[in-house]
């Protein structure tokens, strides 16, 4: 921040008044309010909260008391709302306007789902209740399951996974499981290059060695190179691949790539991520999928949160369901029981189940939140979101690939994300980091930059379902303008962008060089 | 459709640009196989909210909730009251229905609550540097367990039989695959025997002790001659908190030693929820900052030189490193720790002090009350908000009893060990503010009854 020799400090961004640049002495400029850190605000000695008189005993703490400061400030009620709600207004959010990440399937969070999320019955009851006292938490858990298996064509749903790096975790402990069973020591997991990097990441926390699998000129798994590489599969315990993929693309090849993984006797994991946009139209399990998580923070509109909390339950075929993980609801009659434990006195037809995952069952506030959605939906307005998410995306695409590099616009529509890349702006100096930072001063959120990483200079625009024909119009026009602008005006005007954010653009790479990662004062 | 803002007209046009005839064209690289031409059968049709609110409401009036009586249910997760402030402003959109912090010029309002966040986690914990936060406690510490592999490049991790049995199954379920081998100890009620077998125990193969402060059964140890075992021995000591509440009364990891703490932080700002969603917390020293899984929010300047916030260390992530990643975690619980940062801030050093004082004076006044039923012992010496009583009968079905009279009594020993014959008479019984003195009175006049 500069100071100016009036002692007014220089508002970025801000247009100039009388041929000087307009000042204030708070630094603030009008709504957009800067707000210093917790720690320069608060004090030790200073709360928000009443607590009633603290009754005298002799403690019971076997002289552990901590006695010296902790250092944690504290606010008045008023500071505590002031403070937090000056930081959100520095926020972008789909509450704000189109958030077309690609990818992360930024749709309408329903306050429906909030409000339901919230019903004491749900909100307020503990995970190791007595099971009677639970009886409609229980109910929920298997109607919500119910659905999932529905929509998926799938025989059995694992609910604990807690994201859906988690439930890409469950799915391949199962898979290990379900070889290590059959003593198979296979130890080879094959994986495109176009995949999210929770793949071999994951893959790699099960004990498997990562492989990938090459794209064809259209974008999709290189078939013909999938069915070489298991012509000599007997180490191949699974292929994990992203349908539809993170280029945006239908795998038109999809059930006979999973024949192909199942008769080299390996499995088929499908990362769901991409599930909203063929909802109510592809069950997965009739392609031949093993096992698939669901985001339900992605396809089912539970908040993202400013990253997180997500849920990631995880559906698997019959072949793989004896594997999967504790705990599980049963319904027997009208009366619903959590298998919790494994426990020799306990036949159960999950015998084989590879273990628990988390503390307790799941991510409840997600399920509720999730089958609001559902049920606000049906059957029948799912099939209409899949349809909307891909009409909006292949609406983008069509109305960029003109002028933006679309390394696949001519190969058939997209499914719910268009990609492009920055190729046409070779020679301008510019890149898709100088077009993502533009498109902040126009008021949007940027799209997905530099992913999926087999296209160079990667833009995957994911708009959603929960757009208007008028909101996606507004950003092709900024997008195309932009674009247009970059082309011929002086590459140094985007090299600064954004200029009128809370922010310029940010030193990323002193922060990694010496990391101050909490407050020193 | 409530939440689909494109109309008939709207598709049309947006078809007439596209060039395709009609949306099954956009279809095209569905096997036909797999196309269905209507909505799957089995499932109801779209509802109006009216419909949606009183089909949950029923399912949500038939559980039994922590506020309709008396309430001592604990072990992992606490009922504590949370100021209605903090749940509005979690409900701002710009919190809710943000992202994660990918593009820092628009996301500073995330990026500075995490950087507070971290910053208020540190001090709990007195450790050098917290991260954004993992799904919850019991994933939080099996991650520093592979952490603790890295750091020392050994693979042996000794765990405590004092850790939530829970977490101990997730960390067994995780390292399955895993080089990790993982030493467990059969559950007993005698903490300093139990500490000093660990501290016996541990030797060149040892990455690392898995020890929990408050313990399962609600036992306060001092963990310093412990963490001096480990370190002589060149392996770390992972403190486990599942109640971060008591860190406003008692010493903190890292002031016992501690070189990697994990913690479940649901107490603070977030409700009961039926298990989740939580808050995983995870800190350690400075010079293992590197080998951290998750993310880290770092302090820097803009172009203008103005202070601003970034994610950073990315290097570590999945998202960059893939294969060799420290963790495959991406969605964290963002969302979680902003109300954890919240409530804190509410609270200020000063309310968690007082907070901490109350559960602790409240827990000892019902230990006192109940230890003086005949038959019932309380078997926890030194505590915080948290102990076990063993009664003259097997403990689960008094727990059930004790719910039929209205009176949720707290975690018999039984659920969480359902193995273990010796442990079956336990039960664990959590006490915060939130219970009354007639909450009190109901507890103990219903286990009068039920153990007649």
């Amino acid at each position: 921040m500069t100071v100016s020799a009036s002692n007014h400090r220089v508002v970025s961004g801000a247009p100039e008044a009388g041929g000087a640049p307009v000042t204030t002495f708070t630094g603030n400029r009008a709504l957009m309010l800067e707000e210093p850190l917790l720690f320069e605000k608060g004090a030790i000695d200073r709360w928000g909260v009443d607590l009633p008189d603290v009754p005298a005993v002799a403690t019971r703490l076997g002289g552990l008391e901590r006695t010296a400061e902790i250092g944690l400030p504290g606010l008045s009620e008023p500071d505590t709302v002031r403070h937090y709600t000056r930081l959100s207004r520095q926020n972008y959010a789909i509450d704000m306007g189109i958030f077309p990440l690609g990818s992360c399937t930024m749709k309408h969070n329903p306050r429906l789902n909030e409000k339901m999320a919230r019903l004491p019955g749900f909100a307020d009851i503990h995970p190791l209740q007595p099971i009677d006292t639970v009886q409609g938490a229980l109910a929920l858990i298997d109607q919500l399951a119910h659905w999932l298996k529905t929509l998926t064509g799938m025989p059995e749903v694992a609910m604990s996974p807690k994201a859906g790096a988690h439930g890409e975790l469950c799915g391949m402990l199962a898979i290990r499981a379900a070889h290590d069973a059959a003593g198979s020591d296979r130890r080879v997991v094959l994986v495109p290059e176009s995949a999210h990097g929770t793949n071999p990441a994951t893959a790699a926390f099960c004990g498997y060695t990562v492989e990938d699998i090459p794209a064809d000129a259209r974008g999709r798994v290189d078939l013909a190179a999938l069915k070489a590489r298991l012509a000599n599969g007997s180490d191949v315990a699974a292929v994990m691949i992203t349908n539809p993929n993170t280029c945006g693309l239908f795998e038109p090849d999809m059930i006979e790539i999973c024949a192909a993984v199942h008769a080299a006797g390996g499995y088929v994991y499908c990362d769901g991520a991409n599930f909203n946009a063929i909802v109510g139209r592809v069950r997965p399990g009739d392609l031949g999928i093993d096992a698939m998580h669901i985001n339900l923070h992605k396809t089912f509109s539970t908040p993202h949160g400013g990253g997180g909390p997500g849920s990631g339950p995880v559906v698997f075929s019959a072949a793989l369901a004896p594997f999967a993980p504790l705990p599980f609801v049963r319904k027997t009659g009208d009366h619903y029981e959590l298998v919790e434990e494994e426990q020799a006195h306990v036949s159960t037809d999950h015998d084989h189940s590879f273990g628990r995952m988390v503390a307790f069952h799941g991510q409840m506030g997600m399920f509720v939140r999730a089958l609001s959605y559902i049920l606000s939906h049906g059957n029948d307005g799912l099939r209409q979101v899949a349809e909307d998410a891909v009409l909006n995306a292949n609406y983008v695409l069509a109305s960029l690939k003109d002028l933006f590099s679309a390394p696949f616009g001519d190969a058939g529509p997209c499914m719910h994300e268009a990609l492009f890349s920055d190729a046409f702006l070779e020679g301008t100096g510019l890149t898709t980091l100088d077009l993502a930072k533009a498109l902040i001063d126009e008021g949007f959120h940027p799209m997905t930059m530099y992913f999926p990483l087999v296209v160079h200079g990667a833009m995957l625009i994911e708009p959603t379902e929960t757009e208007s024909k008028a909101s996606l119009d507004q950003l092709i026009g900024a997008l195309r303008s932009v674009a247009n602008r970059m082309l011929t005006e002086d590459a140094n005007i985007f090299k600064g962008a954004p200029y009128l954010a809370p922010r310029r653009r940010l030193d990323e790479t002193a922060a990694a060089r010496k990391p101050v990662l909490s407050w020193q004062g | 459709m409530r939440y689909l803002p494109l109309t008939p007209a709207d598709r049309s046009a947006m078809l007439g640009v596209i060039g395709a005839p009609d949306i099954d064209a956009l279809f095209v690289d569905v096997p036909a196989a797999a196309q269905l031409s209507a909505p799957i059968a089995g499932l109801t049709p779209h509802m109006t909210e009216l419909e949606v609110e009183r089909k949950l409401g029923a399912l949500a009036r038939r559980n039994m909730t922590a506020s309709d009586g008396p309430f001592f249910v604990g072990a992992g997760a606490y009922k504590h009251h949370v100021p209605a402030s903090v749940d509005h402003l979690i409900q701002r959109g710009e919190f809710l229905t943000s992202y994660t912090p990918y593009q820092p010029e628009i996301a500073q309002g995330t990026l500075q609550v995490l950087f507070e966040f971290q910053s208020q986690v540190a001090r709990l914990l007195a450790m050098d540097v917290a991260n954004a936060s993992m799904y919850d406690g019991s994933t939080s510490m099996t991650e520093a367990v592979f952490m603790a592999r890295r750091v020392t490049r050994r693979k042996v991790a000794r765990v405590s039989s004092g850790v939530h049995p829970h977490y101990t199954a997730v960390l067994n379920t995780l390292t399955r695959f895993t080089d990790d081998e993982i030493v467990t100890r059969a559950p007993d009620f005698t903490p300093d025997d139990d500490l000093a077998a660990l501290a016996a125990a541990v030797d060149a193969d040892t990455s690392c002790v898995v020890v929990q402060n408050p313990n399962i059964f609600g036992h306060v140890a001092d963990l310093t001659p412990l963490a001096d075992a480990c370190h002589a021995a060149g392996a770390l000591l992972i403190v486990v908190v599942t109640e971060v509440v008591s860190l406003g009364l008692i010493k903190a990891p890292g002031e016992m030693g501690a070189d990697i703490v994990v913690g479940e932080g649901q107490s603070i700002g977030n409700g009961l929820n039926f298990g989740g969603p939580y808050l995983g917390l995870f800190a350690t020293r400075d010079k293992y900052v590197r080998q951290m899984p998750g993310r880290l929010c770092g302090e820097t300047v803009d172009a203008d030189g103005k202070r601003g916030f970034v994610l950073t260390l990315s290097t570590r992530e999945q998202h960059i490193r893939r294969e060799k990643a420290t963790s495959n975690i991406c969605t964290n619980s963002g969302l979680c720790a902003l109300a954890f940062s919240i409530h804190m801030t509410l609270l200020g050093e000063s309310g968690l002090r007082k907070l901490a004082a109350l559960n602790h004076a409240r827990a000892v006044q019902l230990a006192d009350r109940l230890g003086r039923i005949p038959g019932v012992e309380v078997v926890t010496r030194n505590f915080f908000n948290e102990f076990t009583i063993r009664l003259p009968q097997e403990a689960r079905p008094v727990v059930r009893k004790l719910a039929e009279k209205g009176v949720l009594a707290g975690v018999s020993l039984g659920r969480l060990y359902p193995d273990n014959a010796a442990l079956a008479n336990g039960l664990v019984v959590a006490v915060t503010e939130t219970a009354t003195d007639a909450d009190f009175d109901a507890f103990e006049d219903a286990l009068d009854e039920v153990l007649a």
